[in-house]
């Protein structure tokens, strides 16, 4: 993947969350949902240091993951609505959307499940032999959760191939007690020290810079490959401004690309989103500014993606609704 | 066909498939309790024990990682040890394991075998006395096998090694050490196919696990009085075989359901609902259920006694049941 094509990744998964964001505010669909804007730059460079054989394991904000891993936006859009032609026949929705064609073996929405089943999944690679790695994605909430720590101590008793990766992106997040989402609540003020006591390499990483996520992914999952034992990324996010409520909402409202260039765009209560945080405006400067991109060829590169998202929208719409009796298939096999 | 024990007929399963599949791995501690069977485990260790685990102290995170590992294909034998350490691992049963196919759109399951011993060990007190069949049977997405007797352990816990579905697979703690004749070959029984152990025209009793040695216990101190009771071992709940149940209620009338579980919402309950619902037309009395009373267990033999189901009580449910009692007031 080249850096035009990481930047289009991060933009179809930008423009699909925020036509998340309106399907919701359209009554389409009515469960509870987590966005990825603002992590966009670490999935993205992420997927892009693994191979087709590679295992995941990812958790209630998977919708950046799976679709960076090059799933269909149309059946992911489907999905979410709880279409019968969605991913994962609608009975996944936004909380479990999963694709296994592309290595994902679940979508937890139980904190600490991913990391937990990631685990297995290094057990089951290292087991058959071969090269192939395993991913284990969480965020920092995760850390909070015995079964976490339980899981670190066997990947790395077992020295298993699991890629450990916890987004954090509790940086500047309301908390519980600020009336927003629950969030990161330690006594570890340093959440590295954790996959340090039991012997775990780790690197904390800027999680907005797409191109320092994908040296130290690609050295992660190296370390994988050659069967050394587990790794752990640390990658530090900006917290979404949307993300801070209960209800993601979109304060910053639709991505401007124009502020990649236009200065004068950039203004007002979230002038530092939009000037240091948001990575995919960050990332475009930074191909602009190196001349990997000219400012036509980033408008075009945004109006496809937008136009793949509103096709994948109309489909999703247009997708038919699952028979209520479905429910009880593929309870077993 | 040899004289085995419960423990012989699980190495049996056990070798069978480390020779069949080269990835096949067994982990867990104490896979044949700690009775003299235990001991039993030495020789299949030195065999196979690259491919044999003895993990920490996790339950929650080695049964996610038998399920992960399931998912990426891997076949997996797990045991959890007494069904109590079972409850920190309930979240990944419940919550992963059990959903997993379902929420995948049927394109992923974790089809690992999970292995726990359940019943009351005579003084073995609040936290090691645990039966908790109907805690997950109230789980959607899991086989679940309660097999009594080493000759129908051997052929279920093959088919749910086999079976391309996650299963639990609970036996008592007092089984492993339980002898009968046994086929030297393999073979599977299919789930979902309980059995009748003995046959009876006046009174049915259903029965799972070590509460089948009762129920034919008390068949026998019936039979006596000249109330022949037939004798239904489920075999498995997840399926559940409801057609030899309600047939044979159909035959005789008269229901009693032994469980070692608690009453409420207890395997005994979910019997005794099933036999109303489909087959209320055949009883000529209420279904009596016989199960462990609804309260922790008191560390001494004679508070467990009274709270447990046994053998006596089947028998005067029984009788009860056939009229040749009066009701207790």
């Amino acid at each position: 993947m080249n850096k035009t094509e990481a930047l289009e990744s991060m933009l179809t998964i930008r423009r699909f969350e925020e036509a998340v964001v309106g399907l919701f505010g359209d009554h389409e669909f009515m469960t509870h949902f987590h966005l990825y804007i603002g992590q966009e730059s670490t999935g993205v460079p992420l997927m892009a240091a693994l191979g087709p054989d590679d295992k995941l394991a990812t958790h209630h904000r998977n919708h950046g993951h799976i679709l960076a891993r090059g799933a269909d936006p149309k059946l992911a859009l489907a999905e979410i609505l709880g279409r019968e032609n969605g991913i994962n026949r609608g009975a996944g929705g936004t909380m479990h959307m999963s694709d296994v064609d592309r290595g994902f073996i679940s979508t937890s929405a139980i904190v600490g499940g991913s990391i937990s089943l990631a685990t297995g999944a290094g057990f089951a690679l290292k087991t058959r032999g071969g090269d192939a790695v395993a991913v284990g994605l969480f965020g920092d909430g995760a850390l909070e959760e015995g079964v976490s720590y339980e899981s670190l101590n066997l990947g790395a008793l077992y020295s298993l191939p699991v890629v450990y990766v916890c987004e954090n992106n509790s940086e500047g997040a309301l908390g519980s007690a600020g009336g927003g989402f629950p969030t990161s609540v330690s006594a570890v003020d340093d959440l590295t020290d954790i996959p340090k006591t039991f012997g775990i390499p780790v690197e904390t990483v800027d999680g907005r810079d797409a191109d320092a996520v994908l040296d130290v992914a690609t050295r992660a999952v190296d370390h994988c490959r050659r069967r050394k034992g587990p790794f752990f990324i640390h990658a530090v996010t900006a917290r979404f401004a949307g993300t801070q409520p209960l209800w993601p909402t979109l304060p910053t409202g639709a991505t401007d690309i124009s502020m990649a260039w236009d200065d004068s765009a950039v203004s007002g209560e979230h002038e530092q989103w939009y000037r240091e945080n948001d990575p995919v405006l960050r990332y475009a400067r930074q191909l602009l500014g190196a001349g990997e991109l000219s400012q036509d060829e980033l408008t075009e590169l945004d109006a496809r993606a937008r136009e793949r998202i509103a096709e994948a929208r109309r489909f999703a719409l247009d997708s038919p609704r699952p028979t209520p009796e479905s429910a009880l298939d593929n309870v077993f096999a | 066909m040899a004289t085995k024990n419960y423990a012989d007929a699980m190495l049996d399963v056990l070798s069978s498939f480390m020779e069949e599949d080269p990835n096949f791995v067994v982990m867990g501690n104490e896979v044949l309790g700690i009775g003299p069977e235990a001991m039993q485990f030495g020789a299949f260790q030195e065999k196979y024990g690259e491919r044999i685990y003895f993990p920490p102290c996790s339950e929650a995170a080695y049964s996610a990682l038998a399920a992960g590992a399931a998912m990426c294909g891997q076949r997996i034998f797990l045991h959890l040890g007494l069904a109590p350490f079972a409850y920190p691992a309930f979240s990944t049963i419940a919550s992963e394991v059990a959903t997993a196919r379902q929420g995948s759109g049927g394109r992923v399951s974790a089809p690992a075998t999970f292995h726990m011993s359940h019943g009351l060990l005579h003084g073995g007190a609040a936290q090691h006395s645990e039966s908790p069949m109907g805690m997950f049977w109230n789980v959607a997405g899991i086989e679940i096998v309660v097999p009594w007797g080493p000759a129908d352990l051997k052929g279920l816990l093959r088919t749910a090694l086999k079976s391309d579905n996650p299963s639990l697979v609970i036996t008592h703690a007092f089984g492993y050490g339980a002898e009968d004749e046994v086929p030297d070959e393999d073979y599977e029984i299919p789930l979902g196919q309980a059995a009748v152990k003995r046959e009876g025209s006046d009174v049915t009793i259903v029965a799972c696990s070590m509460m089948v040695v009762a129920a034919l216990e008390a068949a026998q101190t019936l039979a006596g009085e000249g109330i022949e009771a037939e004798v239904v071992d489920l075999r498995t709940l997840v399926p559940l075989d409801e057609r030899t149940i309600l047939d044979s209620v159909a035959k005789t009338g008269h229901l009693v359901i032994a469980d070692e579980g608690r009453l409420r919402c207890g395997v005994a309950s979910e019997i005794a609902a099933t036999v109303s619902e489909h087959g209320f037309e055949s009883l000529k009395a209420p279904p009596a259920r016989v199960a462990r009373m609804d309260a922790p267990v008191p560390g001494n033999q004679i508070q467990e006694a009274y709270l447990a189901p046994s053998a006596e009580k089947i028998v005067a449910a029984a009788k009860q049941a056939v009229g040749q009692a009066p009701a207790p007031a």
